[in-house]
């Protein structure tokens, strides 16, 4: 390819200058990756699966500048008992971490894991390729093929507290690329927590391996910065009668798309995934959710919920596809947006693709303003509008809220949503 | 016994239960209108290029505006390529291989009156129940003289291949001052009004199926109602292929001016053909203030023999455009026939308080693909729409909705709500569901809900312990499901779609 065709073509502008950590078995990966990547481009404005959401500052080859947001408050999940991995725009920081153990499971850094028989082999870009059909995430494979760090946790035994990834960002222009691999033995339980924003531009990956009976938590905060911009995917394959609960709260941030791609291969596995964001201003929040039902008697839920303000944007793309074979699949999906204002907007497409007869699938989306009528029945009983708009706010997003597993973790969003909407008003 | 269920409330539910009943037993399940007409036909050469538009627009007497209309559609859709994102699957169409254009040769010289038809293709559409004779009602509806103080009238054009072969009523719809006929004939009688208000709805390069139809179409209807009008008698259209390898385009243009009201039907269906046939048609709807439009279809096209072979590509763009505050628009369609059906009439809500509904059932047995719905595009100030979609599919079959609502900043106040509800039966077809909702101001409200099951164990096992067998069941259950979109229908495409849905299922359990 000839320098100016390198500069005009996105993916190898992208591409350029930049070469991971290939290391031992992660090569082949990261080659195979490369490859695929080249083939299918990176994702332009006129892709279906990006109708919504623009692209372009996700994929050009530097991050476009953030500034770093000054808090005094303390990290999301600091009140809870946990491991603390922590990363400094997008690099690990063993100082400010814990140490690399924890009983029951076994924690490696992404670059220090090198042996040929390693078991994130098979989940390493595995599970990403595999969720490139029927609908591709060019970006998801630029990470497996260029991911600068990530950890790889193996859970074999009962573990006593969580594991907390802890993102700060420190640098204007970081971009950073994260690729966690997570895999849980038959049995076992894991509950990760994520937080912070990261970089000024996020590209992160996680791939999860949920074996028969085993359980998996997953709860995020995506950090306060207004200017950072993040691709996530969470990649999740459920074996036999395992569980799988993910929850992300968002609040803030020019530029966010989430996506969740998650494949039920297991009899009896039960996945749920919800999310909670509110934006005000400069904010675009863009989830993405494809859940594959490939066995017998699954659930699947999505519950997300979107508050809006001041020309924010909210986007949900789900789908339920229940496969041929997926008879008694319980699908369940609904997504809505809370507008308070008139310059807000809310992009949905909530999809079904059935081909098993013997099932029961459904999903609902709404948009509208805040009820008048539930106001006006709180203001005749002595609250005030704000405090009125708060509460039926918050009670608007619980619903999401409410499927996060543990009672403790449910209380601490909560309160930073209680926190955003006290800001909010001033 | 009860295959089909009849609204309690509309009061023919005896002599009408007992016709349907009968029309399907009589058929058996298979495709009731599979026959075709042995009839001397004209055929324009295989193929599209200049030459056949120029033949198309020479043969049917048009204006010089007319045909750089048609050929400026033409070179546009050279530019075009078909659309690829609906779920449906089918070998690629070759566009030179088709008849743009057929005639029956008794049609060469334009009959004066229908006196004047030949009686074979009178036989024709008598066979398929549209007697082309001017009568109170529809044949097949018996009891139905009862209904009201008045006899029902149903005006009639009937298009063949392609060109109109009669229009009923003409003279009483006349005294009211409304026109229905031919579109060939709207091109010579009213250029203004066809001028005017032609591909305003519909642009010529619209999309690929609506670009070629712009410069290909042969026939199809016409109606303008005056302002203040109240159309006498519900107009209808029967589309009938005849010729094989023929492909039909037809056009519709229906203008409702300011306070008018009219209720259109459309029927269609074709013989039974090894080879599939194209039928790419556009229909344009313009609604001005304070009037009301309701447009109902029965699509009953060919659907291809239980292993796919053959059958009508039904690729059809209809828009409705409330222009004026205060429009109506009622879609109401029962989607049983054609092998591949791309089809989403929609809704252009401009005017203030204009409203939009869209009734729909799609039924997909043994091959068939459906991918259809509708578009809702709120404009105007406290517009309002509402979508119920029942799609059923059996066999192999795929069945997808898909739409759009799409609320602007300035249609405040707006409202929209979307039912949609799949069935399956069987464990071999697909029920799918591709809803896009855009909202883009606060004080509008959008709803959405979809489902998607089996039928129901419980109520079949009601059905069964008293007497019925599976069949009739089924066909009891599915009517019930489709029910809030049968009521929606005029009575007498009510009694055909309910028989249709019961026959389009047979076949489809045990």
């Amino acid at each position: 390819m000839t320098a100016v065709a390198e500069k005009t073509n996105p993916t190898e502008a992208l591409i350029s200058g930049r070469d991971g950590a290939a290391k031992g078995w992660s090569k082949a990966a990261r080659a195979d990756a490369l490859a695929r990547l080249r083939a299918m481009g990176v994702p332009e404005r006129r892709d279906e699966y990006w109708k919504y959401t623009r692209p372009d500052t996700l994929t050009q080859a530097g991050a476009p500048e953030a500034a770093v947001f000054e808090s005094d408050e303390a990290p999301i999940f600091d009140g809870v008992d946990s491991l603390k991995l922590v990363f400094v725009d997008g690099v690990f920081d063993t100082e400010a971490s814990d140490d690399l153990a924890l009983e029951g499971l076994t924690i490696e850094r992404l670059e220090t894991a090198q042996s040929d028989l390693h078991w994130a082999r098979d989940v390493y870009g595995v599970l990403e390729a595999n969720g490139q059909t029927p609908v591709a995430r060019p970006l998801a494979t630029l990470n497996t093929a260029l991911a600068t760090d990530g950890i790889l946790i193996h859970v074999t035994d009962k573990v006593s507290k969580p594991v907390n990834l802890i993102y700060h960002h420190k640098s204007n222009t970081s971009d950073a690329i994260l690729h966690h691999c997570i895999k849980l033995d038959a049995g076992t339980e894991l509950t990760v927590l994520e937080n912070g924003p990261a970089a000024a531009r996020l590209n992160m990956v996680t791939e999860v391996e949920v074996a028969d009976t085993a359980s998996f938590n997953h709860v995020r905060a995506q950090g306060r910065d207004h200017e950072r911009r993040a691709a996530t995917h969470m990649f999740a394959r459920l074996g036999t009668e395992s569980n799988f609960k993910s929850f992300t709260l968002t609040v803030n941030g020019v530029l966010t798309r989430n996506e969740a791609v998650i494949e039920l291969t297991g009899d009896d596995a039960k996945a749920h995934i919800a999310g909670a964001c509110v934006g005000d201003g400069a904010f675009h929040h863009d989830d993405t959710v494809f859940i594959t039902h490939d066995a017998v008697n699954c659930e699947s839920r999505q519950v997300f919920k979107k508050v809006l303000r001041n020309g924010a944007v909210g986007v949900f793309q789900g789908k339920i596809l229940v496969k041929a074979d997926a008879q008694k699949t319980d699908g369940y999906q609904i997504s809505q947006s809370l507008l308070l204002d008139d310059d807000s907007q809310f992009l949905a497409k909530p999809e079904l693709e059935i081909y098993a007869d013997d099932v029961i699938c459904s999903h609902g989306s709404t948009s509208g303003a805040i009820d008048e009528d539930a106001l006006f029945y709180l203001r005749a009983r002595g609250i005030s509008h704000g405090e009125a708009t708060d509460l039926l706010t918050l009670s608007f997003l619980a619903e999401a809220v409410e499927e996060i597993e543990a009672d403790a973790l449910k209380d601490v969003i909560l309160e930073r949503l209680t926190g955003w909407l006290a800001r909010r008003r001033g | 016994m009860d295959t089909v269920i009849v609204n309690e409330n509309d009061g023919v539910k005896d002599g009408v239960d007992q016709d349907t009943v009968d029309a399907v037993r009589e058929v058996g399940g298979a495709y009731k209108h599979g026959w075709s007409t042995d009839i001397e036909m004209e055929y324009a050469p295989k193929g599209l290029t200049t030459d056949i538009v120029r033949l198309i627009s020479e043969k049917n007497e048009e204006p010089q505006w007319m045909l750089d209309w048609r050929l400026e559609a033409y070179e546009r859709w050279l530019t075009k390529t078909e659309p690829d994102w609906a779920m449906v699957d089918y070998p690629e169409i070759d566009f030179q291989d088709q008849y743009y254009y057929a005639r029956p040769k008794s049609m060469i010289e334009k009959p004066k009156s229908l006196d004047d038809v030949d009686p074979k293709l009178l036989e024709t559409y008598k066979k398929l129940g549209i007697p082309l004779k001017e009568q109170a009602i529809l044949a097949g509806v018996e009891g139905a003289e009862n209904m009201g103080d008045e006899p029902r009238k149903v005006a009639v054009d009937a298009v063949f291949d392609s060109v109109s072969v009669g229009t009923t009523f003409k003279d009483e719809l006349a005294k009211a001052g409304v026109i229905f006929c031919s579109i060939s004939e709207a091109i010579k009688d009213h250029p203004e009004l066809v001028k005017k208000y032609l591909g305003s709805v519909v642009p010529v390069s619209d999309n690929f199926y609506a670009t070629l139809n712009s410069a290909v179409f042969s026939d199809g209807s016409f109606v303008y109602v005056p302002p203040g009008v109240r159309c006498p008698m519900e107009l209808s259209t029967y589309f009938r292929i005849n010729a094989e390898n023929t492909g039909q385009f037809e056009r519709t243009l229906i203008i409702a001016d300011k306070g008018s009201y009219v209720s259109y039907l459309e029927g269609c269906t074709a013989p039974q053909r090894d080879e599939s046939q194209l039928h790419a048609a556009v229909v344009e709807i313009i609604i001005e203030e304070d009037a009301e439009v309701k447009y109902s279809t029965v699509q009953n096209w060919y659907p291809g023999d239980e292993d796919g072979k053959g059958g009508i590509y039904n690729f059809v763009t209809k828009r409705a455009d409330c222009r004026g505050d205060r429009a109506k628009v009622m879609w109401t369609q029962v989607e049983t026939g054609s092998a591949v059906t791309w089809k989403y009439p929609s809704c252009v809500l401009r005017g203030d308080d204009s409203q939009g509904e869209f009734y729909s059932i799609a039924i997909a047995n043994n091959m068939q693909q459906a991918d259809t719905g509708t578009k809702m595009i709120h404009l105007g100030k406290r517009t309002k729409s509402r979508i119920v979609s029942k799609g059923i599919s059996a066999g192999k079959a795929q069945n997808t909705y898909r739409g759009l609502v799409s609320m602007h900043p300035k249609a405040k106040e707006s409202r929209n709500y979307t039912q949609c509800d799949s069935l399956l039966i069987g464990d071999q077809c697909g029920a799918h569901t591709v809803p896009y909702i855009e909202v883009k101001n606060n004080s509008s409200r959008v709803e959405h809900e979809a489902t998607t099951s089996k039928v129901d164990d419980d109520q079949m096992f009601y059905c069964r312990s008293r007497g019925m067998d599976e069949e009739e069941a089924v066909a009891l259950v599915v009517n019930g499901f489709c029910k809030d979109v049968l009521q929606a229908l005029p009575m007498e495409f009510a009694m055909e779609a309910q028989a249709l849905v019961a026959i389009s299922l047979e076949g489809s359990v045990g």
